[in-house]
C-alpha cells in the first residue's frame, strides 16, 4: 500500500510539472492554432539562464529567477516575430515543420553554449525530505506542487477578467471576428508566445532543479503531447488534470509493470493512451469539438 | 534563334491516350534517357566516397518520394517514418539473417510488411486531421520502436542486429559500385512508379483528399479506402529505402531510427517541395549532403578554432534548423519551386515574362 501511495504522489507531482509544460503548449494552439514543438527547448533554456546566473554571478534565486523570466519573455517574443509571423497564413504542416526546425536549433544553440554534460542546481529548495506516515516527499517536489496550483489559478483569473485574457479567448475562437472587433491579433500573438515561454522556463528550473540540468531534457517536450491529447489541446484546464493523469499513470506503470517486462515502458505508456485517446475521443477530456461543415 | 531550353511550346494534346503519356515529345525522351545514362555512368568518374554519398542519396530519395505521396500528395502528415524505416531494416535483417532467405526475396517483403504496418498505423487517419494525425504517426514512431526493442528473441534488442550485402549469383554487391547500381535502378523505378501514380485515377485520388476530404468524399471517393492506401504505398517505399538502407550499413539498431530521421525526412520533402517527385530527391540529396559539406567546412574552419570539432554535432541540428526555418519562410515551394524559377527565367529569357 505505502509502494502504491509513493508512485501516486511521485505521479502527482511529476504530473503538476507535465501539466505546467503543457499549458505552454495550449495556449500556444488557443492562440495560433499552432503546436509548438519547440516547447522542450523553451523549457530548458529558462534554467541554464538561471544556473549560469546564479553560479557564475552569484545573484539570489529569487533574482536569478525573475531575470531568468525576463530573458525567457524576450526570447518567446523573438520567436514569435521572426519564425511564427511570417508563417501566419502556412498551412498546418509548415508550422509544425517550423517549430521542429525552431527546436534543432534552439537545441543546437543549447549544445554549442553549455556543453552536454549533466549540470546540478545549486541548493534552493532544503533537501530533507518530509515523510508523512511513510510516504516520502522532498521539498521541492512540494513546491512544485504548489507553483502549479497557483499558475492554474492565475490563469483562470486572467483568462476570466483581464481584458488581455478575454482578447486571447476571442483570438483562440475566432481570429476574424476578433480583428473586425478591434483586437490587434499581433499583439495577442506575441503575447500568448511570451506568457509560454515565461511558463516553459518556470517548468524547466523547477524540472532543473529535481533532476539536475542536460539538454537531454528537452525530450519533455515530447513527452508532454500525450498529456495535451489526453486533456484536449484547447484547455488549460485539460493540461493540468491531463498532466496528472499521465504523471500518475507513467508512475504506475513504471512500479507495476516495468519490472515484468524489463524496463521502459514508463517513456511509451502515455503514447500508448495517446493512440487509445485519439481512437475514442479525438478531442480529448475537456477539448472542445469543431464541428465542420461543409 | 530557337531557345535551347523550349521543349514544349504549347498544350497541343488532342486526344486522352496523349495526355496521359509519360513522355510526351521527342525530347523528354531524349532527356529521360540522357538522365538515366548519366546516373548510371557517374561511378566511372567520382570517387569511391562520393559513390558512397550518392548512395545514401539514393536510398534516402525513395523513402522521400514514400513519405511525399503521404504528404504531399495525400496531405497527411506522418512524423512516424523513421519507425517505419526501421520495420523495413529489421524485417530484411531479420528474413536475411535469422531465417537466411535471399536479399532479392526478403526487400519487397519488407515494404509489404512495412506497407501492413503503415496501413494499420493509416486507419485513425479517417478520424484525424493536421495536429492530431501528426501526434498519432508520433505516437506510432515511439511505440514501435519499443516493441523493436523489447523484442529480444527476434530483433536482437538494443544491441542490433547484424546482415550482409546482397549477392547475385556468385557475385556479391559488397563494392559501393556495385550497391550504387541497386539503389539507383531501385529510385529510379521508384520515380516512374510515382510519377505515373500521379497521373492514375488513385493518384487523383489522393489531391482530391488532399484539398479537401469532405468534399472528395461527396464526390465518390472512398475515403478509407484511399486514406490506407496512401498510408500502405508510402510505406512500402519507406520499407524498401529501410531496407537498402539496412543492407548498406550492415547495421540495424534502434536508435538508428530515432524521432531525429523522421523529422530529417519531413524536411527533406518540405525543402524538396510538397508534392513533387523530383523535389523529394532533391531535398534527400540537400539533406544527406548538408552536413557532409558542413563537415568539410569545419575541416576548413578548424584551422582557426579548433574548438569547433566538438560543436560539429550540436552546430549540426542548429544549421538544420535554420535552414528548415528559411526554406519555409522564404521558398516554401521548395528547391523544386527555385528549379522551376531558373527554368522559366531561360525560358523566357531575354523577356523576363
Amino acid at each position: 500500500m505505502i509502494f502504491f501511495l509513493q508512485m501516486l504522489v511521485t505521479g502527482i507531482v511529476v504530473g503538476s510539472i507535465y501539466g505546467l509544460v503543457a499549458l505552454g503548449f495550449v495556449l500556444i494552439y488557443r492562440a495560433s492554432g499552432a503546436l509548438n514543438l519547440a516547447n522542450g527547448e523553451f523549457v530548458i533554456i529558462g534554467p541554464y539562464i538561471c544556473l549560469i546566473l546564479m553560479t557564475a554571478y552569484k545573484i539570489p534565486f529569487i533574482f536569478a529567477l525573475f531575470i531568468t523570466l525576463i530573458f525567457s519573455a524576450i526570447l518567446g517574443l523573438t520567436v514569435e516575430r521572426l519564425v511564427i509571423r511570417p508563417l501566419q497564413n502556412a498551412p498546418v504542416v509548415s508550422v509544425i515543420m517550423a517549430t521542429i526546425g525552431l527546436s534543432s536549433l534552439l537545441g543546437g544553440a543549447v549544445h554549442m553554449i553549455w556543453g552536454h554534460q549533466t549540470r546540478t542546481f545549486p541548493q534552493v529548495f532544503p533537501p530533507t525530505p518530509i515523510n508523512i506516515s511513510g510516504i516520502i516527499i522532498t521539498p521541492v517536489y512540494l513546491w512544485s506542487f504548489v507553483v502549479v496550483i497557483v499558475i492554474l489559478i492565475l490563469f483562470s483569473i486572467f483568462f476570466k477578467f483581464s481584458k488581455m485574457g478575454i482578447a486571447m479567448r476571442a483570438v483562440a475562437d475566432d481570429r476574424h471576428a476578433a480583428l473586425s472587433m478591434g483586437i490587434s491579433v499581433k499583439y495577442v500573438y506575441a503575447a500568448t508566445w511570451t506568457i509560454a515561454a515565461v511558463v516553459a522556463a518556470i517548468g524547466g528550473v523547477l524540472l532543473g532543479n529535481i533532476n539536475g540540468l542536460s539538454p537531454t531534457m528537452a525530450a519533455i517536450g515530447l513527452t508532454v503531447l500525450p498529456v495535451v491529447i489526453l486533456g484536449g489541446l484547447d484547455s488549460v484546464l485539460g493540461a493540468i488534470v491531463g498532466g496528472f493523469i499521465i504523471g500518475i499513470l507513467q508512475n504506475l506503470a513504471g512500479g507495476y509493470l516495468d519490472p515484468l517486462i524489463g524496463g521502459g515502458l514508463k517513456d511509451v505508456i502515455p503514447f500508448i493512451v495517446v493512440l487509445i485517446i485519439l481512437m475514442l475521443k479525438p478531442y480529448g477530456l475537456f477539448g472542445s469539438r469543431t464541428i465542420e461543415r461543409v | 534563334m530557337r531557345n535551347l531550353f523550349v521543349r514544349e511550346t504549347g498544350n497541343y494534346k488532342t486526344t486522352y491516350s496523349n495526355d496521359m503519356k509519360m513522355f510526351g515529345t521527342t525530347g523528354a525522351k531524349i532527356k529521360a534517357l540522357l538522365i538515366v545514362i548519366v546516373v548510371l555512368s557517374v561511378p566511372l568518374y567520382v570517387t569511391n566516397y562520393w559513390i558512397g554519398l550518392l548512395t545514401l542519396c539514393a536510398i534516402s530519395a525513395v523513402g522521400a518520394i514514400g513519405l511525399n505521396i503521404l504528404t504531399g500528395l495525400t496531405g497527411q502528415i506522418s512524423i512516424g517514418v523513421g519507425a517505419f524505416l526501421g520495420v523495413g531494416g529489421y524485417t530484411s535483417a531479420i528474413l536475411t539473417s535469422t531465417y537466411g532467405l535471399s536479399f532479392w526475396i526478403s526487400l519487397p517483403i519488407a515494404g509489404i510488411v512495412t506497407a501492413l504496418i503503415g496501413g494499420v498505423f493509416g486507419i485513425p487517419a479517417l478520424r484525424l486531421k493536421g495536429l492530431y494525425l501528426a501526434i498519432a504517426t508520433l505516437a506510432a514512431q515511439v511505440i514501435i520502436l519499443f516493441v523493436i526493442s523489447r523484442w529480444d528473441s527476434l530483433t536482437g534488442g538494443t544491441a542490433g542486429m547484424v546482415l550482409g550485402r546482397p549477392t547475385i549469383g556468385e557475385y556479391s554487391l559488397s563494392s559501393n559500385t556495385g550497391y550504387y547500381y541497386l539503389c539507383t535502378i531501385i529510385l529510379l523505378l521508384t520515380v516512374m512508379y510515382a510519377t505515373n501514380l500521379i497521373r492514375t485515377r488513385t493518384g487523383r485520388a489522393f489531391l482530391a483528399v488532399r484539398d479537401r476530404d469532405i468534399a472528395a468524399q461527396i464526390m465518390g471517393i472512398n475515403l478509407f479506402k484511399y486514406k490506407v492506401m496512401a498510408f500502405a504505398i508510402s510505406s512500402f517505399f519507406v520499407g524498401i529505402a529501410g531496407a537498402l538502407l539496412a543492407h548498406y550499413t550492415m547495421i540495424v539498431s534502434p536508435e538508428l531510427y530515432s524521432f531525429h530521421v523522421s523529422i530529417e525526412y519531413l524536411a527533406m520533402i518540405l525543402i524538396g517541395g510538397l508534392g513533387s517527385v523530383f523535389g523529394s530527391i532533391l531535398g534527400a540529396a540537400f539533406i544527406t549532403l548538408l552536413p557532409v559539406s558542413l563537415g568539410s567546412l569545419i575541416d576548413v574552419m578548424a584551422g582557426f578554432m579548433p574548438e569547433l570539432y566538438q560543436l560539429f554535432s550540436a552546430l549540426k541540428d542548429f544549421v538544420f534548423g535554420a535552414v528548415i526555418i528559411l526554406f519555409l519562410i522564404f521558398e516554401p515551394g521548395g528547391l523544386a519551386h527555385i528549379w522551376l524559377n531558373i527554368k522559366k527565367y531561360f525560358k523566357l529569357w531575354p523577356f523576363s515574362y
